[in-house]
């Protein structure tokens, strides 16, 4: 019955917003594909673009901090970018960088004391790189690349995107950091009896030997793509 | 004050900022390229980390008198990036030749995760001021001793013949896996 009431004019623009709501699912979709696992496997901040290394390699000795500083990050990373993009328009250009910086410190402050209210050894683990979040170039790079020109939309997908990558790229180094380091998983220990384990991958230099082999993994799969990351990483911060 | 001088060794060397604590990677790949540069580099974080920690410690009483704690992480970065503002200004206009060679590296000193390690460790350790100071001053001279060893290694492997996979970032790390290594023999060295 209720069908038969709305008139002609209402049920058009109603076919009509369905029509332009199938489009942007369709729009969302492409976004999904192109942005979200673009960052995450493509454009890989952490293996590919070699930006924000001091965390995930400092933290990477545990699966379990990999995760912790990973969901940290990315929570900083998606909340701070969102709201940047909804003030982009009121953000003055000459104080941006100041005010992105207050911005996401708002975020890891509450991210610093919520770790500690959460679990101590977690917090004691990871120290000071909590805080660190503040100067993490993942994240200025991607409030001013990003998210001070693109909808909230787009930003949140692509935030996300770039913050599963970058705990992806921390589990990379740091499961067989921890296999090989102290024969364990999550804690549960899973190697043989007599395995002899690698101390030294518990300590800086595993950090430093276990991220090159993955980045020339990485270069020699896309050794034929033009768009090979062989040149130089890295930036001034 | 043998507290202070230890902490001092122990910055620069067992604790070094680049290989040991992983602080201020970023431009150990990006400004090691050449020997000038990278000196240049170092020292103007020298500089910052130290004015940068004065600051922060003198700033920490307030924060406690007033009981804002929860607004350190803030001040702390509002503060250093404010100071590197001012030395750039103050450069530019008193030392133009001095300008000229660091200027283009104090801007982006601000994103360096060392100097705001600095500011937040040495509250969270309750160092004295002594023992701040040679803290602070320990980790910029670490940090300018290993991008120094880089740079010159760096400018020597230009001439060798290394795989195309291997050029850049990855050649980078490791070497600096050696020196992370090398380091690693000064444990217990200043206590």
């Amino acid at each position: 019955m209720l069908f038969e009431t709305i008139p002609p004019s209402l049920s058009a623009s109603y076919g009509a917003a369905k029509e332009e709501n199938s489009m942007q699912e369709e729009k969302t979709r492409i976004t999904w594909n192109h942005t979200f696992f673009a960052e995450v496997v493509d454009r890989n901040w952490v293996l590919v673009l070699t930006i924000g290394l001091c965390p995930a390699l400092a933290v990477s000795t545990s699966v379990v901090n990999c995760i912790s500083m990973g969901a940290a990050a990315t929570f900083c990373l998606v909340c701070s970018s969102v709201l940047i993009s909804i003030l982009r328009k009121q953000i003055p250009n000459d104080v941006r960088i100041t005010a992105f910086i207050v911005i996401i410190g708002t975020f890891v402050t509450i991210v610093d004391y919520s770790i500690q209210a959460i679990s101590l050894n977690i917090y004691n683990a990871l120290g000071a790189f909590i805080s660190l979040i503040v100067v993490n170039c993942i994240l200025l790079a991607h409030a001013e690349a990003y998210a001070s020109k693109n909808s909230v939309m787009a930003t949140a997908v692509n935030a996300f995107g770039t913050g599963v990558g970058f705990t992806f790229a921390l589990l990379l180094l740091g499961v067989p950091r921890e296999i090989l380091g102290s024969g364990t998983i999550f804690g549960y220990n899973i190697v043989w009896e007599g395995f002899q384990t690698w101390l030294v991958m518990q300590t800086p230099v595993g950090g430093f030997f276990t991220m090159p082999l993955w980045i020339v993994l990485i270069n020699w799969l896309r050794r034929n793509k033009s768009s090979a990351n062989c040149g130089e990483g890295g930036c001034h911060g | 004050m043998g507290s202070s001088i230890s902490i001092f060794i122990s910055s620069v060397l067992v604790n070094n900022p680049l290989v040991m604590l992983f602080l201020g990677l970023c431009s150990f790949i990006g400004v090691t390229k050449k020997f000038s540069e990278a000196f240049c580099m170092g020292v103007a974080v020298t500089i910052v980390t130290f004015l940068s920690q004065q600051v922060t410690f003198a700033l920490n009483s307030p924060l406690v008198y007033f009981g804002i704690e929860y607004l350190r992480l803030l001040v702390f970065i509002a503060v250093i990036a404010s100071l590197v503002q001012i030395i750039d200004i103050v450069m530019k206009k008193f030392m133009p030749a001095m300008h000229k060679l660091f200027g283009i590296f104090l801007a982006l000193i601000t994103t360096n995760c060392l100097v705001l390690y600095v500011a937040i460790v040495q509250v969270s350790k309750a160092y004295t001021y002594m023992e701040s100071t040679a803290f602070g001053l320990g980790t910029g001279c670490g940090y300018l001793l290993m991008m120094v060893i880089m740079a010159g290694i760096r400018e020597q492997l230009e001439l060798s013949n290394s795989p195309v996979i291997v050029k850049g970032t990855p050649l980078v790390l490791m070497i600096a896996c050696f020196l992370s290594l090398m380091m690693q023999g000064f444990y217990g060295v200043g206590g």
